[in-house]
């Protein structure tokens, strides 16, 4: 239960998806613009991670790995393919039980529900779940080593990312108003605002859990 | 049209400069930043992509008549994770210190909004030579702004370059500065060479 919670909370802060890892930061420039959307955003990304991952590993510890499937034979090298199509597959689901169940965040969501698919954050919960595997639980609070622990880590790093979010939504919604040298308007300075929020992120890391 | 014509000439360069995928188009930035905090792992992966990009777009581009519309994205994932299981296998054999170094950012090629987005707007209505210089083209683009950040982040960060101290530097204390290795300031560099790249080329 200790090692749930710690995985939980060292995923939202330490190993923030956004700020320790750059991971979905094409979706987080592009779809910071408003705050309203944003946390649509947001929350459908957890909901993906926290279904994705936990399914990921199974197929990882059941299927793919070493001595699984057939004695003497490791199959990891077909991951890649294998998760995309996991990843790719849930989406198409969710769009559709969305999409008959709630029709009006289906259509406040619009593209950026099928872009899930294709957001590097997904993929890269489940690329590092596939590493973190092989740690000792032991000695490690980022080592997974069941499916509890899997959700718990899908579950801190899909908040972690609504959080960074909807915080740079907020700023840009503010932002609109001030005098920023031409060049460096939109893109430009939202990097640097998001290399700031950042280091503010980076005191986390000597958080002892 | 022949091979070299000026038509193709422009589909090379243009992702060079003015339509570069990262500081124009805002896409692929997740590995752009993440891996540029030495140089060495910045040109491999700059490669590794540049490789990608090419090939996915032939093979698209061959393909392009008979993939059916509606599957067509999945077509297109299938296609770029099989080559990015090899160009891993092949790094993990020949290169392995580098492969450990970009740990799972190897495989997040895959989710690249750069390969997508070439494929969906370039490969999908063009012929495999051209479609080969646009991939080209574009995995340059991206290649050297990562060589750029990668540059600067390992000069300031640990006063070498590859990996090599620069002597005249190391007894300098500014080029220590611990704070350019932390994933922040490659967000913070990042910016600025959008910030000049759209200066000089006046974007507006």
């Amino acid at each position: 239960m200790e090692h749930l919670l710690s995985l939980f909370v060292r995923s939202i802060f330490v190993d923030n998806m956004i700020f320790a890892f750059f991971l979905g930061m094409c979706s987080y420039l592009a779809v910071s613009k408003t705050v309203k959307t944003a946390f649509g955003l947001g929350c459908a990304v957890i909901f993906v991670l926290c279904v994705t991952v936990p399914v990921d590993y199974l197929l990882q510890t059941q299927v793919l790995g070493p001595n699984c499937l057939v004695e003497g034979v490791d199959l990891s090298f077909l991951s890649f393919i294998l998760f995309i199509a996991v990843i790719a597959g849930m989406v198409q689901l969710v769009e559709m039980v969305v999409e008959r169940f709630s029709p009006s965040l289906y259509a406040s969501l619009g593209i950026f529900l099928p872009l899930i698919a294709v957001n590097c954050a997904i993929m890269g919960a489940s690329l590092f779940m596939q590493q973190r595997i092989l740690m000792d639980p032991a000695t490690s609070t980022q080592a997974i080593g069941g499916v509890a622990d899997a959700l718990a880590y899908a579950l801190g790093s899909g908040i972690g990312w609504l959080l960074a979010i909807v915080a740079l939504a907020a700023i840009r919604e503010k932002m609109a108003y001030t005098d920023v040298p031409k060049p460096l308007q939109g893109l430009g300075i939202t990097f640097i605002v998001v290399g700031l929020m950042s280091m503010a992120f980076m005191c986390f890391s000597g958080l002892n859990i | 049209m022949s091979l070299f014509s000026q038509q193709n000439k422009e589909v090379f360069t243009g992702p060079l400069n003015l339509n570069n995928p990262v500081v124009a188009q805002v896409l692929g930035i997740c590995s752009a930043l993440a891996v540029t905090s030495q140089l060495e792992p910045a040109i491999v992966m700059g490669l590794s992509v540049t490789v990608i990009t090419a090939f996915a777009n032939v093979i698209i581009s061959l393909l392009r008549k008979t993939i059916p519309n509606r599957i067509r994205i999945i077509v297109q994932l299938v296609v770029v994770a099989t080559l990015v299981t090899i160009v891993s296998q092949v790094l993990k054999a020949f290169a392995y210190d580098v492969s450990v170094q970009l740990s799972v950012y190897v495989g997040l090629i895959i989710t690249n909004c750069i390969l997508m987005g070439r494929l969906e707007a370039f490969a999908m209505m063009n012929g495999p030579w051209e479609s080969f210089l646009d991939g080209v083209g574009s995995g340059l683009g991206y290649a050297w702004i990562l060589v750029v950040v990668g540059f600067v982040r390992e000069l300031l960060g640990s006063a070498s370059l590859f990996g090599y101290e620069i002597p005249v530097l190391t007894d300098c204390d500014f080029f220590h500065n611990g704070m350019m290795t932390m994933p922040a300031m490659a967000l913070i560099i990042c910016g600025c060479v959008i910030w000049a790249h759209r200066s000089i080329n006046k974007v507006d």
